[in-house]
């Protein structure tokens, strides 16, 4: 019996690697000699039939797919934004003629915390850190020219992310683009906001209220489009551990299941649209076991706690990033070796899209010439270093399973403690969270201060004279201008309209009914996002977090 | 040597930017340091700072910006601090500020600017040895004041 399952399990995995499509490029070593898609014990025993298994299987530990980069590269994802719509259009256009196939947007900081343009806590920071967004006019001259029914748009955006979903179906719905041909991502994963990045408006219940919304309504309404990217990454580089990363990212995706499951949703409907995105950092081979532990743990609690019968239900698919925080001011060239290595840990963790930082970034926000050598890393590991050839070629070493099974292990250990606490909410509302990434930041850094970690540059091999690099100046008449691109748009519209959707949006948030609709329709009425983040605030109340 | 007050720090997120791993390791170091640590939260702007130096009657007012927005805040900040009468309290700024920028922000008044890398000892005894020369020059005075 027990043969007979292995054979079925290693067949079935011959049989996709057999079938799947390879690109069409050599996929032998730079020598000459064959590789194969992958390498399995001579002899499987039951634990690794269980705890390994094969790539494109349950439990994913080895990969999503079968034959994994042999068929399709990960997306080479540069994430993109600043200034006034129309000059983040003008890279988006520069970057699809240069064959870029998906777009990645970064919003300013007013936008990410749902104020427009004009308010005076937005005074310094518009267009900054990403393009200024006040009404949908702004979203339409953002992808001015670009038919979104044929590109995939990731938007990082968090508390008013349902207000930035309404403005691109109102967009698409504009150029003639039927929602069920929307492909992309929405950040939209608030409850790691609490733990970490700080950018929430409204209580943690209602602002997750708002997350289920999109998902029930992208499921029904928009189903090929990611309505949540769940993310450990920002936790990561608030300070946590690499197991506490997981382990919170992964909770916060069970409570989004759970939540959705309330609605009458079937696991199997939602559960393939949830995404990923996690941190790579630099210890090399703790990355590689998080990202084997991560598709091990999401397989086993979909299918063991959630029911889900699909075998796409349990596959975690994940984005990476290289670790900003790594990034070191001194001696800034070397950021480029770190943020190497980083990517090559995402690449054999078996990532689906990943982003390469810039070695400036810790400095400024990034020049072209920084963001050129970051992507040139990618296509460096992608095309000349052969680690594409096999799926998760470190599979099967003593260390990684090792450490594999420890990283799961202590995930298990933080959902036991976060559940005695009362379950994510109430760990939030307790402090949980911050508490123990704060700890575990103090940690690292009294490790570095006292010289028991080194960083290169920082507390060893430290040069007298700092290499100097040039770094990005921003312009500020960015401000000016979408200030009065805003006043006039709000002079345009018709004032009896604005009032009727926005008093749709209050009642629509006091009830129990979808908020997606009103939103649209408020998007539609050239409503503001800032008008439609305080409409709601006086329905949900406003956030502040014990310091 | 007449025992002093212990120094009074305000630290503040200035601006939109949710970035606080930097200032709560910083607040947690400056305690264990000894001193005394106000840290007012995220989202504040330079009146709300300028405010809880003048309530605490703190020595050192430490701000941090990740945004780039220190140009425009740092500045509204400085103008406040003097406004009052606090010219004195000295202006810690840290997160990422290029370097181009640094020297526009000392000549402000900006006592010193730290970027990613600083050590925590580093900073708490730039701390120290500041309030030491501005108590120094007849800044807040220590308290309780003895004869030698």
């Amino acid at each position: 019996m027990v043969t007979d399952a292995k054979l079925t399990a290693r067949e079935a995995c011959e049989q996709a690697v057999e079938a799947a499509p390879e690109r069409d490029t050599s996929l032998t070593t730079i020598s000459g000699a064959s590789v194969e898609p992958v390498y399995v014990p001579d002899e499987p025993t039951e634990r690794y039939e269980r705890d390994s298994g094969y790539p494109g299987q349950y439990p994913f530990t080895r990969g999503i797919h079968a034959n994994m980069y042999r068929g399709r590269l990960w997306t080479m994802r540069q994430f993109a934004g600043f200034g006034t719509p129309e000059e983040t259009n003008a890279r988006f256009h520069f970057l699809l003629e240069k064959g870029q196939t998906g777009l990645s947007t970064a919003f300013d900081l007013p936008t990410l915390m749902g104020l427009d343009s004009d308010h005076p806590n937005s005074l310094g920071e518009v267009g900054r850190l990403g393009v200024a967004v006040d009404t949908v006019a702004d979203f339409e001259r953002l992808y001015a020219g670009i038919n979104l029914g044929d590109v995939s748009v990731s938007m990082t955006i968090n508390a008013p992310a349902a207000i930035i979903l309404a403005f691109y179906l109102a967009t698409a719905h504009r150029q003639g683009v039927a929602w069920s041909k929307l492909r992309g991502t929405l950040q939209n994963d608030i409850l790691k906001e609490y733990h970490a990045q700080n950018e929430f408006v409204y209580p943690p219940r209602e602002s997750v209220r708002l997350v289920i919304d999109t998902i029930e309504f992208c499921t029904r309404e928009v189903p090929q489009f990611n309505p949540v990217s769940i993310s450990g990454y920002h936790i990561r580089e608030a300070g946590s551990t690499a197991a506490e990363e997981l382990a919170f990212t992964l909770v916060d995706g069970f409570h989004y299941v759970e939540e959705t499951l309330k609605r009458g949703l079937a696991v199997d409907d939602f559960v393939p649209r949830l995404s990923f995105f996690f941190n790579a950092h630099s210890d090399f081979f703790e990355e590689i076991a998080k990202y084997r532990a991560a598709r091990r743990i999401w397989a086993r609690h979909l299918r063991e706690r959630y029911g889900a019968r699909e075998p796409r239900s349990g596959a975690l698919r994940f984005h990476a990033q290289t670790s900003g925080v790594s990034l070191q001011a001194q001696q800034p060239e070397v950021n480029v070796v770190r943020v190497a290595y980083q990517a090559l840990a995402a690449v054999l963790g078996g990532c689906q899209s990943l982003h390469t930082n810039s070695r400036d970034e810790t400095l400024s926000l990034p020049t072209e010439e920084a963001v050129t050598i970051a992507l040139r890393t990618q296509q460096v590991l992608a095309f000349e270093t052969g680690v594409v050839n096999s799926v998760d070629p470190l599979g099967g070493s003593y260390q990684v399973e090792a450490m594999t099974d420890r990283m799961e292990a202590e995930a298990e250990e933080i959902f036991a403690e976060i559940a005695r606490g009362g379950g994510v909410i109430r760990s939030i509302e307790g402090g949980y969270f911050r508490r123990r990434i704060a700890e575990s930041a103090f940690r690292f850094q009294s490790e570095v201060d006292a010289g028991r970690k080194l960083l290169v540059g920082v507390n060893a091999f430290v040069e007298p004279e700092e290499l100097k690099i040039p770094t990005l100046e921003i312009d500020y008449e960015i401000e000016r201008k979408q200030k009065a691109n805003l006043a006039r748009v709000k002079s345009q519209r018709d004032a009896a309209a604005v009032a009727a959707a926005l008093d749709r949006v209050r009642r629509t948030a006091a009830s129990e009914e979808n908020i997606m609709p009103a939103l649209v329709h408020a998007a539609e009425s050239h409503v503001s996002l800032g008008e439609m983040v305080a409409a709601m605030a006086e329905v949900f109340g406003r956030y502040q977090p014990g310091v | 040597m007449p025992p002093t007050r212990p120094i009074r720090v305000v630290l503040a997120k200035v601006g939109l930017d949710g970035h606080d791993r930097g200032i709560q390791v910083v607040a947690r170091a400056l305690r264990d340091a000894g001193m005394e640590v106000i840290y007012t939260g995220l989202w504040q702007t330079p009146d709300a700072v300028v405010r809880a130096v003048e309530d605490e009657d703190a020595d050192v007012v430490g701000v941090s910006l990740l945004s780039g927005a220190h140009t425009t805040l740092v500045p509204v900040l400085i103008d406040g601090l003097r406004a009052k009468g606090l010219g004195r309290v000295q202006v810690i700024v840290g997160g990422i500020i290029p370097a181009g920028d640094v020297p526009a922000l000392l000549a402000l008044g900006v006592a010193k600017v730290f970027t990613p890398g600083a050590g925590l000892t580093e900073i708490a005894q730039f701390i120290r040895g500041a309030v030491e020369r501005s108590r120094g020059a007849g800044g807040p005075s220590p308290t309780p004041a003895r004869a030698p």
